[in-house]
């Protein structure tokens, strides 16, 4: 396949997500987020916003019970780490019985 | 100086390279400091200071970081220039590539100085040669007036291909040695020159990745078309440069409709038509050859010379085609590929080979560190050519001149 | 001093990049391109920041970015900064050159003094992750003492150099210390740092769960861990002022509430430390600690 259609002689990106594909396939373990335990659910309002502030990857919105993209999420566990009311659990993903390794496109 | 009247006047060569930055109007300009190269950046220095040149002037603390400002200035659509010698241009390797790479249309003097060890300060060509394949134009020059008009030319041709030039021109010889020189007028300049337009894009309305990793095989973009890997990126360069072998005689072509001097494109000549003898370089040692071959045809010999000006790219058809059907093609270099030959013969023999008609190739070299060349020895040296070829040599190792080994 | 809450909600770090879990990078980041508003160009060379940034032609952070060479970034940010004014574009962005403890400490200090020298008028951010990470964990000047890489099998012996003092030695217009895992403490000072003029020095210690050796869960505590040791300390010097900020300033007050020992104990690098190196290194951190408690004093 011809690259001609690139427009550029030199290598030059433009943002999108996912540049390294789905990274939610790297996951070993899966933030769950128990919703009557998170703060800002608690209080109705937008509080707390500890798991979006420390996510390395932006993946998780802030709001009324924050949401994490599943999409993207690597899996890491910093959310459940730094949540004071223990409302993230991580999760083994071989418990959910999701494995769609291959699924994903591969740039 | 008045920019507005051409001005016939007397400059080293420096002065004229730096005058050729003056017209071009460049915007950025970060040196520093290498004998023989140092007074270009001096002379531009006092420009920016006292206003009459309206650019930034960096005084980075390495040749490396030279060229690296010129790199990010270039990126971000200034027109920049800077010059350097010998370990300086050594010492910048790195950018040398990465500019080329990045398709900037850098232009940068060098003033050809010896690479050390040992110091020495004095002219030969092997700085430039040595980076030969890092995908710069290569222009050399014979004169300080070819020295102006070639720097003024390499501005058109680098941003025209998005390709960096390197304007070459001997240390000493040519960079502290007063000459005349014509000074074309701002006018002149500015109507040969068009505004530079990069390739990049550096917007925050627009964001880019500059340079990034790219892989061995082409990869598709988030909207699915398939963009290129390194190699594509590599062969889009080569196209580049040879592509230059017809920018560089059409820019020299304009020059003369602008100012009436034309510096040949790729290549001169002198007494070439009828030549059976021709005697090849590059620089100001072509000069002196022309008084070499004059003096061969007064002892009745057909000599007659080819000059490289354009090495990289190197002009491969229009050489076969000058050459062809000659006896002998001797090439004077100023520089060594150490385990090997000249840089300038080796390439003449690749290039002429398996060509029918084409000349016996002797290389000789010449000049290193500094060593004279006299018009004598190029004599000498034509002369033992010529009796070798007469007693059927046909290959044979360079002819040192001047060497007291 | 802002608080995490109130942090902007936009984000120029996007998901699904090709950065290892865990990375600290990323929190920094987040904070200093939303303190720039994006509003900025970056320089970066090779690095880890490399790796995150995507390969072409996907970029994974939306802002321009320009990638150099290794030796280079302080002097790609000053022809970045040349080149705006040259065209009239200054006014538009601001520069950032963003480098690991190596490219910054080590093959890129001269041309970082150099640019230091001359006041050139960019913000110089240094994640300092400790080594050299993207190449599989080598080690730099900036390694700790004890931390075993693959160039120090057997522990690092010498102490790392302190970069932050070293660009106040220059005289910069500012000079902060910050942690990555305190994104409100990067934010505040990338705001600072963005309304000066000159050279602006930030160093972002950013623990690293690979060349660490930790689990990627606890980045956030140890990074927090190790300024709780005063082994990592929160600090500015604007104009020669210093005053210790955020988690430090409390800490100055508390006291320190964890030790070396407490700290290397969490790390697989700094396994086999003996008990001997451990206490040299508890003694060169109070010594230090004491030093910037004078310092904050005033």
């Amino acid at each position: 396949m011809g690259t001609r259609e690139c427009g550029s002689p030199i290598s030059m990106s433009k943002p999108s997500a996912g540049e390294a594909g789905r990274t939610g396939d790297w996951r070993a373990n899966r933030p769950v987020m128990t919703a009557q335990a998170c703060l800002a659910v608690k209080k109705g309002e937008v509080v707390c916003q500890l798991c979006w502030a420390y996510c390395p990857d932006a993946c998780i919105s802030r709001g009324v019970g924050p949401v994490i993209d599943m999409e993207y999420c690597k899996g890491c566990g910093i959310c459940s780490e730094v949540c004071p009311a223990n409302a993230i659990e991580m999760v083994p993903e071989a418990a959910h019985g999701v494995c769609n390794v291959g699924e994903g496109s591969e740039r | 100086m008045s920019d507005t009247a051409i001005k016939r006047t007397v400059m080293a060569g420096n002065e004229a390279a730096a005058t050729a930055a003056k017209l071009a109007r460049v915007q950025v300009i970060a040196a520093y400091p290498i004998t023989p190269q140092t007074s270009v950046v001096e002379q531009l220095s006092a420009w920016v200071e006292s206003g009459e040149l309206p650019a930034e002037f960096v005084t980075v603390e390495s040749e490396h970081s030279a060229l690296t400002v010129c790199i990010t200035a270039s990126t971000v659509g200034a027109r920049v220039f800077t010059a350097t010698s010998a370990n300086g241009l050594a010492y910048m390797t790195e950018q040398v590539w990465w500019a080329a790479g990045a398709r900037l249309p850098i232009v940068m003097c060098i003033a050809n100085r010896a690479m050390a060890a040992p110091w020495n300060v004095l002219n030969d060509q092997q700085d430039s040669m040595s980076v030969r394949d890092a995908g710069w134009i290569q222009l050399y020059c014979r004169d300080n007036q070819e020295i102006l008009d070639t720097t003024i030319q390499a501005y058109r041709i680098a941003e025209q291909l998005h390709v960096p030039v390197m304007v070459c021109y001997d240390g000493f010889l040519l960079s502290h040695t007063v000459m005349p020189v014509e000074v074309p007028s701002a006018e002149q300049v500015d109507a040969y020159l068009p505004p530079y337009e990069p390739l990049t894009v550096v917007d925050p309305d627009d964001p880019r990745n500059i340079g990034p990793v790219t892989l061995a095989d082409p990869r598709a973009n988030a909207d699915g078309v398939s963009c290129h890997g390194y190699m594509e990126v590599r062969a889009l360069h080569q196209q580049a440069l040879l592509g230059a072998l017809e920018t560089i005689p059409a820019a020299d072509a304009e020059w003369s409709e602008l100012t009436g001097r034309e510096w040949g494109g790729l290549t001169w000549e002198h007494l070439l038509d009828d030549a059976e003898v021709v005697l090849v370089a590059a620089g100001s040692v072509g000069m002196q050859l022309t008084v070499a071959a004059e003096a061969l045809r007064e002892q009745g010999v057909k000599a007659g010379v080819l000059g490289i000006r354009s090495y990289r790219p190197f002009p491969v058809d229009a050489l076969r085609g000058k050459l062809a059907g000659r006896k002998l093609a001797l090439v004077f270099d100023k520089a060594l590929s150490y385990g090997n030959e000249g840089p300038i013969c080796g390439d003449l023999k690749a290039a002429l080979y398996g060509q029918p008609e084409a000349p016996v190739v002797f290389g000789a070299v010449c000049g290193l560190g500094g060593r004279d060349v006299t018009v004598e020895q190029l004599n000498d040296a034509a002369n033992r050519a010529i009796a070798d070829l007469a007693d059927g040599v046909t290959d044979r190792a360079a002819d040192w001149l001047n060497l007291h080994l | 001093m802002t608080k995490i809450i109130d942090l902007p909600d936009t984000s120029y770090v996007l998901p699904g990049n090709r950065a290892c879990a865990g990375c600290g990078i990323g929190i920094g980041l987040r904070q200093i391109t939303a303190a720039l508003e994006g509003q900025m160009v970056m320089t970066v060379p090779a690095s880890c920041l490399t790796v995150f940034g995507g390969m072409y032609p996907i970029s994974s952070v939306e802002v321009p970015w320009v990638n150099v060479a290794f030796p280079s970034t302080a002097a790609a940010a000053t022809g970045l900064a040349a080149g705006l004014r040259a065209t009239g574009k200054a006014d538009k962005m601001t520069v950032l050159a963003m480098a690991g403890d190596g490219g910054t400490g080590d093959i890129g200090i001269q041309a970082l003094s150099g640019a230091a020298e001359r006041n050139e008028d960019f913000i110089y951010l240094c994640y300092d992750n400790e080594a050299y990470m993207n190449t599989g964990t080598q080690r730099s000047g900036l390694t700790p003492s004890g931390a075993r890489t693959t160039t120090t099998w057997a522990g690092k012996r010498e102490n790392p150099k302190d970069l932050p003092a070293i660009m106040e030695a220059h005289n910069v217009p500012y000079v902060a210390s910050t942690s990555a895992v305190f994104p409100e403490d990067v934010y505040d000072k990338v705001v600072k740092a963005r309304a000066i003029h000159g050279l602006r020095y930030i160093h972002m210690n950013t623990p690293c769960p690979s060349g660490w050796s930790f689990d990627p869960k606890d980045t956030v505590r140890l990074g927090k861990m190790a300024v709780d040791a005063g082994i990592v300390v929160l600090y500015e010097a604007a104009a020669g002022e210093f005053r210790l900020t955020g988690r430090s300033k409390t800490l100055a007050k508390a006291g320190l509430q964890a030790t070396v020992a407490d700290y290397v104990a969490t790390q697989g690098r700094f396994k086999g430390m003996t008990a001997e190196t451990i206490a040299d290194v508890q003694a060169w951190v109070d010594a230090r600690w004491a030093r910037y408690l004078v310092r904050d004093a005033g």
